[in-house]
């Protein structure tokens, strides 16, 4: 009978690993902020994106209508904006469709003050369009200030991370360094990310 | 040993002076800003000791936490793989796409795929690999390694990149403006990425509990391939595993910011199912770790999440750059990790060091890798892969000291030979003397002076 590579590994990792080494005890280290919605924006636009105190849905509309006047091609999956968008996402089963995207507006469940990252998941996002928040060319998210949180260990506190198929924090627009280290916003994802920050 | 070893590579690299400051500074600055990233969270230390310990945890439980990583993933729909070695790993790779008639393949930054020169491989066998990541997409393009584990094109300027451009993506002859050159990447890989069946991703984090694991980039490439993609394929080096996701709050505090001092990448994302419709495949790779976590000195070089923290605070590194390590990881990190894979080959990387220590204080999972490279430097020389020159020297030396009458006489010689003709050992020959001027020689020992004081 050959060994098959998997119980070879795990007969190789048996033998060689160190005696148990216990988990430590505290290993959550809060952040304090006294003001978590300023303490977000300023992460937030120090990371390329620009957060947007909002009273209402309706202020959305307005300001989105005010920057992207012209625009075609944006999708939603809030009921609240469906009247803003062109593209109806029902519509679309495959996510290759989206390749024309301008503009995705989409919900999260929380924000981090410490990094300004927002989690979103297929609670969010229909799960056949997980590449929504990267292939439109802008993004916007919105999220209430009851959702902020201070720093990470309170987010995976509140989170199930298997709740769905897919989930994801996004911190700012997508941005490369990569030629000699110059920052560029836009780089294989959106190009700019407005977050909408409701009461 | 390799053709060229690592001094003799970075005395190639040291040639073009400004070149040198350049990236001297270029990764000192990101150095900088990393510190002030760490400055800026008051319990950085105890994340970084906490980080630590549950490592400590994980090397020491590794056997369990990969079999309920294993019954997690699969029960998510995850199919999971599992490869001894880099030619192992290759082949799960290549099966996989010849499966679904695939010959074209994106991959996002995978250090572990460098690891075991997938690229090659799978060219060799007709599949068009293309690389997504920025850097990594320049590097490809001018056929060379990446030379940072995080910032695969430090070596290079936008002038390099405005000619490799023009040759490839053609865009206009003498560009040098970072974003133009940006903007022309991001439009020729957008087709990569909607035309491509099948990608590939590295994992920074796979979750125990939950069965899912997670992928960090800033420029959103590994999510555009494989969202796009009908088929995933994940390669994981097996350390890779952490117990459960509330421990993604310690290491994604840490990752970020001691990488390239943001507070978090742009992206963190989670993956524990398939899309509908789509492919899932993880590969779990060994190549060397197993036997790396049976040695006791060693072992702690398992616990590093990729930061390149140690690479960008390197004295030697910064001045050598990446390409004179010759190994997939460079640097400090690299130089612990790389014997393990062929001590021969690597022998000379442990000494590719000032032993400084500034690696091991700037680690977020605090590896003592200063400590190691020491070690590796005994392990090697007992061994019998000590460069030739420095055996026989040593050897010679450890004779001279184990007999005071040769010391004695040693020192006599010595002392004459450096004031009477200093070119014997200040030649071209010795590479101590290349930077370094000796103080003048003293008259007597002090064993002479002590049996003869002067007279007050």
């Amino acid at each position: 009978m050959t060994t098959t590579a998997r119980d070879q590994i795990l007969a190789d990792i048996r033998a060689n690993q160190p005696a148990p080494m216990p988990l430590p005890g505290a290993f959550v280290y809060p952040m304090t902020y006294p003001d978590l919605a300023a303490q977000f924006a300023a992460v937030l636009q120090s990371v390329g994106g620009v957060a947007v105190p909002v009273a209402d849905f309706a202020a959305i509309g307005t300001y989105l209508s005010q920057h992207f006047a012209t625009a075609t091609g944006v999708a939603t999956t809030l009921p609240q904006l469906a009247h803003l968008t062109d593209v109806d996402l029902a519509q679309i089963t495959d996510p290759h469709d989206l390749a024309g995207l301008h503009l995705a507006i989409l919900g999260g469940q929380l924000g981090v003050a410490e990094n300004a990252a927002i989690w979103v998941d297929e609670r969010h996002l229909p799960p056949a369009l997980r590449v929504l928040p990267m292939i439109a060319q802008y993004l916007a998210l919105v999220i209430s200030r009851a959702d902020l949180v201070a720093d990470m260990h309170q987010a995976y506190g509140c989170l199930d991370v298997a709740a769905t198929g897919f989930g994801t924090f996004i911190a700012g627009p997508s941005k490369t360094a990569d030629i000699e280290q110059s920052l560029v916003i836009g780089a294989h994802g959106a190009r700019g990310l407005t977050v909408f920050l409701l009461p | 040993m390799t053709s060229q070893t690592h001094a003799e590579a970075a005395d190639v690299f040291n040639r073009d002076e400004a070149r040198v400051d350049w990236h001297d500074e270029t990764l000192w600055m990101v150095r900088t800003k990393r510190d002030r990233a760490a400055q800026a969270v008051p319990a950085w230390e105890a994340l970084r000791e906490a980080a630590s310990q549950i490592k400590n945890y994980v090397l020491s439980h590794m056997h369990e936490l990969l079999l309920e990583f294993e019954a997690n993933a699969t029960r998510n729909g995850i199919t999971i793989h599992w490869a001894t070695d880099a030619a192992e790993h290759n082949a799960i790779v290549h099966k996989i796409l010849t499966n679904n008639q695939v010959r074209q393949l994106v991959k996002s930054k995978s250090m572990l795929t460098e690891e075991c020169h997938l690229n090659t491989y799978l060219a060799e066998r007709g599949v068009e690999v293309i690389d997504s990541d920025l850097g990594e997409r320049i590097v490809q393009l001018r056929g060379e390694a990446p030379s940072h584990i995080v910032l695969p094109a430090i070596h290079l300027k936008r002038a390099d990149v405005g000619d490799t451009f023009h040759e490839h993506l053609g865009t206009e002859a003498g560009a040098t403006d970072p974003q133009y050159l940006t903007e022309a990447a991001r439009q020729h890989l957008r087709q990569t990425f909607l035309t491509c069946r099948a990608a590939l991703t590295g994992v920074n984090f796979a979750l125990a509990e939950t069965g899912g694991f997670v992928v960090c980039t800033n420029e959103g490439n590994a999510d555009m391939g494989v969202h796009l993609a009908d088929v995933h394929i994940a390669s994981m080096g097996f350390e890779k595993i952490i117990p459960r996701a509330e421990h993604l709050g310690v290491f994604l505090r840490l990752l970020a910011r001691s990488a390239t001092g943001q507070p978090i990448t742009t992206y963190s994302s989670h993956f524990h199912r398939p899309r509908p419709g789509q492919q899932l495949h993880l590969i779990l790779v060994d190549n060397g770790r197993s036997r790396q976590l049976g040695r006791p000195d060693f072992r702690n070089s398992l616990k590093c999440i990729r930061c390149a923290a140690c690479l960008n605070t390197c004295p030697v590194y910064r001045r050598s750059g990446g390409h004179s390590y010759h190994s997939a990881i460079s640097g400090p990190i690299g130089s612990i990790l790389a014997p393990n894979l062929d001590m021969r080959q690597n022998a000379d990387l442990p000494f590719a060091s000032t032993l400084c220590g500034s690696c091991s204080n700037v680690c977020p999972v605090k590896i003592d890798i200063h400590e190691q490279l020491y070690k590796w430097r005994q392990v090697l020389m007992q061994e019998g892969h000590g460069p030739p020159a420095k055996t026989l020297a040593m050897q010679t030396m450890a004779g001279v000291l184990a007999s005071p009458r040769l010391y004695r006489l040693a020192g006599k010689v010595g002392r004459g030979v450096l004031r009477f003709t200093p070119v014997v050992l200040q030649n071209g020959l010795n590479p101590w003397y290349l930077q370094r001027e000796m103080p003048a020689p003293p008259p007597q020992s002090f064993r002479e002076w002590y049996l003869n004081p002067p007279t007050p």
